[in-house]
């Protein structure tokens, strides 16, 4: 996982043996019948594949997505039927997987970074509206009470809320954040006072969760219709009440009966704000434009970290590289030599890192490294807070990256040595150059055509490298006066606790960081591939 | 032999490769001292971080006894190799036919398709996650079959990463492969068919190799996309399992932590072994021109 596994380049080689070709002359031009018979089974099992992918979607009415299968069926079925596009054929499977799960995602990360999407502003302006006026539901006089489960969709500890209702007729009903639904009386199971104990497609919370989620809980509130939602009282029962609060149309805002507070929404921001500027925290998701661009750009609390980080960024991507390459260059270069004996064991205990899991060996370097009782120390003989400074934490990283990613260069530049024809050094030896003179400028200019695109993809790896940093050092230390900028944070950590970290999830301006970080490494990448011969084979 | 001839084979030895060995042997320390710490820790009876030092204070068997009795390593570890091993598979297949496409044919959007490949990895993979996790939210619903908590939904995602740079690595090695090779078997009768899977799949067998072993080993590191995918603990692969372990308990757990990296890491040494030659052929046979 570190530094990559890559090539590019590749060029004629020696013509080596031909087979011999079953069939030869005789054969029929339409290929081997078992060739027919494996084609019209996979075309067989895609049709199958095809109708299970469809019952589903079409039991929930969902034509776009039957759309969607038909069309890929079609693609399926002309790309293997027709004689034509042969290329096709080969790059059709691995490109419909590449397009479902890799580009469509990172689409959407794209298109997420306009929007103000993340906490607080996921769903619609209906579903903020619905979420408020549930909220804000108060016990009146004639409120019915249910008996209530407390249970969630998937994982219990992290899955959607759901409470599990019957109503004082028995009635059972599943109410989530977007109202309630019916529940056929053989899908659930319920004790003697009539509260569920088990229904189908949930899981119940146990004590342990329930505890963990109450504040969620307790806030958590069911649109039940007009104006009124159903909100829990103890762990056991909820009511439905009346809204306070309630959308007008006429004003575009929320008003709140009890304080009689008004609410104006700003359809720019996608919140409801009041006269001072207070906002609701139920807000939805709104196009913002470049907002989130423009932040980075501009806003000095985040445009002076940015280009600090990215500073140190670059520094530890390239030295990285460095690193990698005269360590694996160095050891290919020690071993390049008829006359050492015991190479075949010394490339495989050198090589043993790579074979080795990193991240668990990142977190066990993390513990060599420890001030206390780590191993550096204590073999050393040294006393130094390793991951306390800021330049020995640095240090440390690149060592520990180094460590990792050494063996896979050793590799690729030993296999790049031994294919370089002996005549031509010994020729530049004849000339009368001398063994640097030589390697300068008779291997090492051979050397790099096939080195270049894997130094290229390390560091762009590297340049992303969020298990090294965040493994390693967490982004720290932290000065104490930030703890949001830490003195190893690479831009990918620091976008990280951006989005996850601390103040709430804010997708939106985290996928417009990750837009920077993407096109920084593109330009660099592809400006160094460019200037390599490297990529002329692609012509 | 005289005293002087002895000194002189001794320094005409040093002077060709003896420093290449003492140079090598610091190597060797940088490389393995932490694989050392490793295999004490595993064997250090304490089991824990402070006791665990490089060399080992005593030989038991408890971390791995522990390893197997308090959690279910056994499962994870099968996990672990099924999801690399069928990964490793299906990305080198898939990968081979876009390389045999990208290095025989010439089609429209040929150039496009080859840079798009390198691009596309480098968009910062983490938040597309996000997207990843609603994507399959849906699709559990629809069809539970393929959803969280299978092998199967994120035996999908990571085969989507199968046509990479490693398809690069593949279209260097089958351009090596003489065209008059398969122009003659076209001629003899032979379909495209034919051609790729009897006459450049054989000949491409160490690049296969290295990517295979590439896929295999990253695989098995993999973490973050696992971690949102298998959340039922007997489900979870050694990654998962065993950064589990040591983010609660990371004094006591140690001992079999080490113990768990140490078996994880066998599979991986075990083919380094085998397949040493291809790799070294695989990586680069052919990309340096003569």
């Amino acid at each position: 996982m570190f530094a990559d596994r890559r090539n590019g380049a590749g060029a004629p080689g020696g013509a080596p043996a031909r087979p011999p070709l079953p069939g030869g002359a005789l054969a029929p031009r339409s290929g081997s019948l078992a060739g027919q018979m494996v084609k019209i089974g996979m075309l067989g099992l895609t049709t199958a594949l095809a109708v299970w992918a469809a019952f589903p979607l079409y039991s929930a009415g969902n034509w776009i997505g039957i759309g969607v299968v038909a069309a890929v069926t079609t693609l399926l079925f002309y790309v293997y039927l027709s004689p034509r596009a042969i290329p096709a054929k080969y790059l059709v499977p691995g490109t419909l997987l590449l397009v479902a799960f890799q580009i469509l995602p990172v689409l959407y990360t794209v298109s997420t970074s306009i929007t103000n999407f993340g906490d607080g502003h996921r769903g619609s302006k209906e579903e903020a509206i619905a979420s408020i006026e549930a909220s804000s539901v108060v016990r009146a006089a004639d409120s019915v009470d249910y008996r209530l489960t407390v249970a969630a969709v998937g994982d219990p500890a992290t899955g959607d809320l759901v409470f599990l209702l019957t109503d004082p007729e028995g009635r059972v009903q599943a109410g989530d954040a977007d109202g309630l639904t019916e529940l056929a009386p053989d899908a659930v199971t319920t004790d003697p006072s009539g509260r569920i104990t088990e229904a189908e497609g949930y899981t119940l919370l146990g004590a342990a969760e329930v505890s963990a989620r109450s504040a969620e809980i307790t806030a958590f509130a069911v649109p039940s219709g007009d104006g009124s939602g159903i909100r829990s009282s103890g762990l056991s029962s909820a009511y439905e009440g009346d809204a306070t609060r309630a959308y007008d149309a006429d004003c575009d805002c929320i008003v709140d009966a009890a304080t009689g507070a008004r609410f104006t929404a700003d359809d720019e921001r996608g919140v409801f704000l009041d006269e001072s500027g207070e906002r609701l925290p139920q807000g939805w998701r709104v196009d913002v434009g470049w907002d989130n661009f423009a932040k980075v750009l501009t806003n000095p609390s985040v445009s002076g970290p940015f280009f600090g980080i990215l500073l140190w960024n670059l520094a530890f991507a390239a030295g990285t590289v460095l690193l990698v390459f005269v360590l694996g260059l160095g050891l290919a270069l020690l071993m390049h030599t008829d006359r050492l004996r015991g190479r075949r064991v010394y490339r495989v205990l050198l090589v043993l890192p790579y074979a080795m899991p990193s991240f668990a060996m990142l977190l066990l370097w993390r513990d060599m490294f420890n001030a206390d009782f780590g191993l550096v120390n204590r073999l050393l003989g040294l006393d130094v807070d390793w991951l306390g400074g800021e330049w020995t934490a640095r240090l440390a990283l690149l060592v520990v990256n180094a460590w990792l990613g050494y063996p896979y260069l050793f590799l690729v530049a030993t296999g790049a040595l031994q294919s370089i024809p002996r005549e031509l050094t010994q020729a530049a030896r004849l000339d009368g150059a001398g063994a640097w003179q030589s390697f300068r400028h008779v291997t090492l200019p051979l050397l790099m055509v096939a080195l270049t695109p894997i130094l290229v993809s390390t560091f762009s790896f590297n340049f992303n490298n969020f298990n090294a940093v965040y493994l390693m050092t967490g982004g720290g230390p932290f000065p104490p006066d930030n703890p949001m900028v830490g003195g190893t944070d690479l831009l990918i950590t620091y976008t990280y606790r951006l989005a996850f970290g601390g103040q709430g999830a804010q997708y939106g301006y985290a996928s417009a960081i990750s837009v920077f970080i993407f096109l920084i490494v593109a330009v660099i990448s592809v400006v160094s591939l460019r200037r390599s011969r490297s990529l002329e084979e692609t012509h | 032999m005289t005293a002087t001839t002895m000194g002189a084979r001794v320094t005409r030895w040093a002077r060709l490769t003896g420093w290449r060995h003492l140079l090598l042997v610091v190597a060797l320390v940088f490389a393995l001292f932490p694989v050392l710490f490793v295999v004490s820790a595993a064997l250090n009876p304490l089991g824990t971080l402070s006791s665990s030092s490089l060399v080992p204070q005593g030989v038991s068997t408890a971390n791995l006894e522990r390893l197997f009795s308090d959690t279910p390593f056994g499962s994870w570890y099968l996990n672990s190799i099924l999801i690399s091993l069928a990964n490793a598979a299906g990305t080198v297949f898939l990968c081979a036919l876009a390389a045999y496409a990208f290095s025989r044919f010439r089609f429209i959007g040929r150039r496009t398709g080859l840079f798009g490949l390198l691009l596309v990895q480098m968009f910062p993979q983490f938040l597309a996650i996000v997207a990843i996790y609603l994507m399959f939210t849906d699709i559990t619903e629809y069809w539970p079959e393929v959803g969280f908590d299978t092998p199967w939904g994120l035996m999908l995602v990571y085969l989507g990463g199968a046509l990479s740079v490693n398809t690069w690595l593949m279209k260097g090695f089958f351009d090596t492969v003489p065209r008059e090779l398969d122009e003659s078997a076209r001629v003899d009768g032979a379909t495209h068919a034919q051609v790729f899977f009897r006459i450049m799949l054989p000949l491409v067998a160490p690049v296969l190799a290295i990517v295979g072993l590439l896929v295999f080993i990253s695989t098995i590191n993999e973490f973050l996309i696992a971690s949102v995918f298998l959340r039922d603990p007997e489900s979870k692969t050694v990654a998962l399992g065993l950064y589990g372990l040591i983010s609660g308990e990371r004094n006591a757990n140690f001992g079999i932590f080490a113990a768990g990296t140490l078996l994880i890491s066998l599979p991986t040494m075990a083919v380094f072994w085998f397949l040493q030659r291809f790799i070294v052929e695989g990586l680069t046979s052919g990309a340096v021109k003569g």
